[in-house]
């Protein structure tokens, strides 16, 4: 236990020291300025959407739900950015440096190690985006005074989808060198987006097809699950043609979701960190 | 008593490339063996293999009877490695701490003090390991591999970043672990360096080992030539305790003897010999 601490914190101050780190607090700060003036612009013309008299669409919960979805992706976004450069050249990038050599000679297990540079990644990136997360919602809860249906469970399906991608960076980095194991890991994020977009259009078009497409991706990525079931918890309670509406948009929600994901995604993320461990100790280095 | 690194028909395969063609070598307790060959020879793979870096693909490879890689072989082994590099915003200090609490050395403070004094960088305890020269962070490298004071000592190319005063310094620490009862395997290109420090030496060429005895056994007589009034002659292949019997012969044929001069190979000549002037 004490190895993967020590491990764990080598890692852990690696992240807090590498400039990429002030690079996306920098960015944060930025993203946060201008989301402020977004919510501030948003609420301070609420009162020009007006929905059909009689449609009981309520335009607050609309706008805010719509703006706080998108900070959601901003905050994934921002969390994928962090975990993978922390983690994207954890085997062979380090290996390549000469970083690794002196630490896996010692008697830590190289599963021991791999576990534990994961739980520092984590251990930087889930607060990271807990903290980007409850900074949004506070931004859009005090300016347009619309607070989302579940605060909480949003937030760690956030988190935990970033947790995902950095366990998919650390195999990545098993295997690749940083910069393709980086554009590999970009790459599938992108996909599992695109492929959650395609789901929403997919619905709104009443295409099976799409929506089969995208649930298939979202097992196969199950980050993008989690991201998706997360904005459908922002809304779940929300009824009417306000929640219909909302379901349509592109920060509308899921059609794949509830406990079978978050279980798949638990799973998926031992059998990723299995695989890179089993990858790791065959790894010649 | 197991010896400290014994290593048996080691093999090692890289593809179609064949680093390692087994290899059979020992390195006994308190004895310092330097690991002599060409790049490519197959040094580094087999450090490599003994500290649990690279798998083997046939044969084996015991640290003190334990198997090679085992956490608990891993625990009797002090490595540098010939490229390695600290995270550069950790100071010396911090370093051997790191290490001392991945290989749960009890040696605290003093433990690490002793080290830094050891390799000559007492004074850089609090300096960062990016503003420290190469040759500085290779001794650093050195005090890294003793931490927990293992019976064995990899050491891969351990003074091929420092000057002269730095290789004298890496070369009264060998001795003086050596004389402390640990066992090193010295890994190197500076012949003069193993000619003057090892107990024995192993030649690697191939993958495979073409010569092994101490450096004076390997360092043979080539000859004895005998200075006369009738010009130099030499007696190739003629060893020292021949001299006599030759200098002897040469005064009963008449002849005058001026001067007599044993020939010895360097163990640079044995190991240019050796590898044939292969060099990559």
């Amino acid at each position: 236990m004490s190895s993967v601490l020590t491990i764990a914190g080598y890692g852990l101050r690696e992240a807090l020291r590498r400039k990429v780190f002030a690079v996306v607090l920098l960015l944060t700060v930025g993203f946060l300025v201008l989301f402020w003036l977004a919510n501030h612009f948003l609420f301070q013309n609420i009162a020009n959407i007006s929905p059909p008299v009689g449609s009981g669409i309520d335009a607050r919960a609309f706008a805010g739900a719509t703006i706080f979805g998108l900070s959601m992706f901003g905050t994934l976004f921002l969390g994928v950015v962090l975990a993978i450069f922390l983690t994207l050249g954890v085997v062979r990038g380090d290996a390549e440096r000469g970083l690794l050599q002196p630490l896996i000679v010692r008697p830590v297990g190289r599963v021991t190690l791999l576990v534990a540079r994961w739980l520092g990644a984590v251990a930087v990136c889930a607060p990271y985006v807990g903290a980007v997360y409850v900074a949004t919602m506070l931004i859009t809860g005090l300016t347009g005074h619309w607070w989302p249906d579940h605060v909480v469970v949003p937030g760690v399906e956030l988190a935990a989808a970033v947790a995902v991608v950095a366990a998919l960076s650390l195999l990545g980095s098993v295997f690749l060198t940083s910069t393709a194991n980086g554009i590999a890991v970009f790459m599938i994020f992108g996909a599992g987006l695109v492929a959650g977009l395609l789901g929403t259009v997919g619905h709104e078009l009443s295409s099976h097809q799409l929506e089969r497409a995208a649930k298939i991706a979202a097992w196969l990525l199950p980050f993008e699950a989690l991201y998706q079931d997360g904005l459908r918890q922002l809304t779940s309670d929300t009824t009417g043609l306000t929640g219909f509406l909302l379901e349509l948009g592109p920060f509308g929600g899921a059609y794949t979701g509830g406990n079978s994901v978050r279980l798949w995604a638990a799973a998926y993320l031992l059998l990723v960190i299995a695989v890179a461990a089993f990858g790791f100790t065959r790894r010649d280095l | 008593m197991a010896a400290a690194l014994a290593v048996r028909g080691l093999a090692k395969r890289y593809g179609s490339v064949e680093a390692l063609a087994g290899v059979d070598l020992e390195v006994r307790e308190g004895e310092l063996v330097g690991l002599l060959g060409p790049n490519g020879a197959g040094k580094s793979t087999l450090v490599k293999i003994a500290c649990g870096l690279v798998r083997a693909s046939r044969g084996s490879a015991e640290i003190c009877g334990l198997a090679a890689g085992s956490r608990e072989a891993r625990r009797s082994v002090g490595y540098l490695a010939e490229l390695f590099r600290f995270p550069g915003w950790y100071s010396a200090d911090e370093v051997l701490q790191l290490h001392q609490q991945l290989t749960a050395s009890t040696g605290g403070a003093n433990e690490r003090h002793e080290l830094l004094r050891l390799v000559g960088l007492a004074d850089a305890r609090g300096r960062r390991v990016e503003e420290m020269s190469k040759g500085m962070q290779q001794r650093l490298g050195v005090a890294q591999a003793l931490i927990g004071s293992p019976p064995l000592l990899l050491l891969d190319e351990p003074t091929s970043a420092l000057d002269p005063v730095g290789r004298r310094t890496v070369r009264e620490l060998l001795e003086e672990l050596r004389s402390r009862g640990i066992s090193i395997l010295l890994n190197s290109h500076l012949l003069s360096e193993i000619e003057l420090v090892c107990d024995r030496v192993a030649i690697l060429l191939r993958g495979r080992l073409v010569a092994e005895g101490s450096p004076a056994e390997l360092a043979r007589s080539r000859g004895v030539e005998i200075e006369t009034d009738d010009g130099t002659r030499l007696f190739e292949g003629a060893s020292r305790e021949e001299t006599p019997r030759l200098v002897g012969e040469l005064v009963a044929a008449g002849r005058k003897v001026y001067g007599v001069r044993v020939l010895t190979s360097t163990l640079e000549e044995t190991y240019l010999e050796a590898v044939g002037g292969e060099t990559s």
